[in-house]
């Protein structure tokens, strides 16, 4: 493919020295390894959609049907290669689409840099066609944001972009263009970024404070730990695996930490939190030591503040200063990224096992499975529940695929009924908790790593946010598997509004078009199923095809997710009904 | 319980800056009873002065989450007895046959400047705490205020901590990165 600058040194016949912004631009991507962006061209990004069409040969650009789907797909790729994504729109309602991918991101800790079109500087302020300001609209979602206003200023800011998005603790980076600085010249020599005076990425942990917890966790009885997101995003997960198998402590993880440690581990004891499992939610309030890796104590995990955890010594091992007493005041704070601080707590933690610790735990596990458990996923009549299909496909795909969802009762079934197997292989967007999420992640983790089965398990409410995305799919040929876990309902509000508003169903139950022939329209095989007996060949056939495939089964329509702690509950006064 | 605290920003002078950390305050629904900036004693560091009614815990996470902010060099709290703190106000008060020997025994009592002595009005300059910019407020009000403003808190510290060594610390915590 002839290149622009190429394009030009023939033209010239000169030596290339200056190229445009909007090639800077490309060149700066280039430099920090991006292979793969998503996005929607418009207006003000015109320019490099334009060089952009030079080096198609060494940036797979995937067209979207709308922002949101390139913010969520920019994500998905990120959470599975733990490389930043790279998402690109125009000005005006372009960047404005983006914002939910960017909320999104942010909560979540996902490395991302979204490049926006602007107007032309001249234009800034005048509420010219297009214009809104981004960086205003972004900046409490975002880690940083800049706009270039000049074509100078790219090289530096677009390595100062990719530097702070996948550094410290991840997130999401904006950069606004505008058009004057895409069009004009600039010299383009890149450096990375390597440090910025106000900016600690990396702490390494105090050896006192080490030290201590290493003391702490050498004469705990009862400790838990709570395994979260940060161990994926520091790549600790063998040191993680080597520090739970030396301590012998049990290990809850939260809703991102999931697959960080195998479900099938001896010392995985389930999901924290509300929909979490019945053991370590219930063991949380009798642990004597807590050691928290790489999570931040959302309201979801620990219930009720006031009762949550106050029994116990809190190890906060935590990348970001401002999470350290937030919500649950830690009695040794470790700031520092979470591999470090396990390669160094590893080495002074003596070997032990918890057997009567743990088989508190393994009673605790077996009443779920009586009550809840067995019940969910090996149902004889009734119709399909949400969580056999999931125990299904985990079976089927041997927890080896990556799952995605939205948000709702199939996420919360999702996480605790599939046995994540490998690492990184759950991306689900937590904090933020985004419908439409998981189509346009499913597509974007594919790409991240086509060697891997990509399912994503979304519901009916959900599927109808991002559905446009199949045109994506279809066009790129990117081939995912969708399941949709139709209950015809808003499941999770109608949950709520089952347990907590007297069965008032306002405005929750939907009247949904045929999927199937959506499906089908936009080019992708599709099927429907309603009954028990027809769920494991349906799901064969998905698993089996090459190509994408939509799967839609009806499942029992006032179904309940269950274990729960209602909000503001105690966490060890888990419902299990 | 609730209390003042003056909460102290270094930061690159970018902007957008102040925008991004109001918006913390925000978040937490916390009243900004004053905001003052400037330029520091170093060449490209800004200085932000933020004064809230509130309690130490909040204070705490606030400020941790403002220390946060990439572009954000340092961020400590203080109380009132930890710092030097002043604000300005200027008082313009009418001027009426007979009020100028009052008008001017008050700003004496208060160390306040007579700035300005027109026709129609006197304007007086106070630089002092809070408290006492209230009470000089009160004491003219009879005489009848015309115009009235007044500065944000300045603050400068009790303790001999200085700034560049701290940026010095920064630069020599890079390079042994």
């Amino acid at each position: 493919m002839e290149t622009l600058a190429k394009t030009q040194q023939k033209k010239s016949a000169k030596p290339l020295r200056k190229v445009t912004g909007a090639e800077a631009v490309i060149l700066s991507l280039l430099k920090e390894g991006v292979d793969t962006l998503f996005g929607y061209p418009g207006g003000a990004i015109m320019p490099v959609y334009d060089a952009l069409y030079h080096y198609q040969d060494r940036l797979n650009h995937i067209l979207v049907r709308h922002e949101q789907g390139a913010s969520h797909a920019a994500e998905g790729y990120a959470r599975v290669t733990q490389k930043t994504g790279v998402c690109i729109a125009t000005s005006g309602p372009g960047a404005t689409n983006l914002v939910t991918g960017i909320a999104d991101a942010m909560i979540d800790s996902t490395p991302m840099v979204c490049i926006t079109g602007q107007v032309h500087k001249s234009l800034l302020g005048t509420d010219a066609f297009q214009e809104t300001d981004i960086i205003g609209i972004t900046m409490p979602v975002c880690k940083w944001n800049y706009q270039i206003t000049h074509a100078g200023e790219i090289p530096e800011v677009m390595a100062k972009a990719f530097y702070l998005a996948n550094s410290g603790r991840p997130g999401p980076v904006v950069i606004d263009i505008s058009k004057n600085a895409q069009l004009e010249e600039v010299d383009f020599t890149y450096n990375k970024c390597r440090s910025i005076r106000s900016y600690f990425p990396k702490q390494m942990p105090k050896e006192s404070s080490i030290i201590a917890a290493a003391e702490i966790i050498n004469h705990a009885q009862r400790p838990l730990i709570l395994a979260g997101h940060g161990i994926l995003l520091s790549g600790a997960q063998q040191v993680f695996r080597k520090f739970v198998e030396k301590s012998g402590i049990p290990a809850g993880s939260t809703l991102l930490g999931l697959s960080a440690l195998p479900t099938r581990h001896p010392n995985y004891v389930g999901m924290l939190g509300m929909h979490g499992n019945y053991a370590p939610n219930l063991k949380t309030n009798e642990a004597d030591v807590i050691i928290a890796v790489g999570m931040r104590f959302d309201d979801r995990v620990t219930g009720n503040l006031k009762t949550y955890a106050k029994q116990a010594t809190v190890i906060h091992i935590e990348i970001d200063p401002s999470e350290i007493n937030k919500n649950v005041k830690a009695d040794i704070p470790i700031i520092a990224d979470a591999k470090c601080a396990l390669e160094e707590l590893l080495q002074r933690i003596s070997p032990k096992k918890y057997p009567e610790w743990m088989r508190e735990f393994g009673m605790a596990k077996e009443i779920e499975h009586r009550e809840i458990i067995g019940p969910s996923t090996a149902p004889c009549k009734g119709p399909i529940k949400m969580a056999e299909v999931v125990a299904r496909l985990s079976e089927m795909t041997e927890g080896k695929a990556i799952l995605t969802t939205d948000v709702g009762q199939h996420q919360m079934i999702g996480a605790r009924y599939y046995a994540f197997d490998e690492t990184d292989s759950w991306v689900t967007s937590g904090g933020l908790g985004t419908m439409g999420f998981a189509l346009p992640a499913a597509f974007g983790a594919k790409v991240g790593r086509p060697e891997k089965e990509v399912v994503a398990l979304i519901g009916d409410g959900s599927f109808q946010m991002t559905l446009q995305e199949l045109a994506t799919i279809k066009q790129t040929g990117i081939p995912i598997k969708i399941i949709i876990l139709n209950n015809r309902f808003l499941g999770m509000v109608r949950q709520w509004q089952e347990l907590f508003f007297e069965k008032r169903y306002s405005f929750t139950e939907m009247d949904n078009p045929e999927f199937t022939q959506i499906s089908k329209g936009f080019g992708i095989p599709a099927e429907k199923i309603e009954k028990r007996e027809e769920l494991a060949a349906a799901m064969k056939r998905m698993l089996d095809s090459k190509e994408s495939y939509l799967l839609e089964i009806m499942v029992e329509k006032e179904d309940n997710v269950f274990p729960m702690v209602p909000t503001g509950s105690c966490v060890s006064k888990v419902r299990l009904k | 319980m609730d209390t003042t605290y003056t909460i102290t920003v270094f930061s690159e002078n970018n902007p957008g800056l102040l925008n991004r950390i109001t918006s913390i305050f925000n978040r937490r629904k916390m009243n900004l009873e004053s905001v003052t900036t400037s330029r520091s004693e170093v060449i490209g560091v800004h200085r932000y002065n933020f004064v809230v009614y509130s309690r130490q815990l909040l204070v705490e996470k606030v400020v941790a989450q403002i220390n946060k902010q990439v572009e954000v060099i340092r961020t400590y709290w203080s109380l009132d007895y930890e710092i030097i703190h002043r604000e300005l106000a200027l008082i313009k008060v009418l001027n009426r046959p007979g009020i100028e020997e009052g008008i001017l025994s008050l700003a004496n009592r208060y160390q306040a400047k007579l700035l300005r002595k027109e026709k129609e009005y006197f304007v007086i300059e106070l630089s002092a705490v809070e408290s006492q910019i209230d009470s000089l407020f009160y004491e003219l009000e009879p005489y009848g205020i015309c115009e009235f403003t007044r500065s944000g808190r300045i603050a400068v510290n009790q303790n001999m901590d200085h700034l560049n060594d701290y940026l010095l610390s920064l630069d020599s915590e890079i390079k042994t990165a």
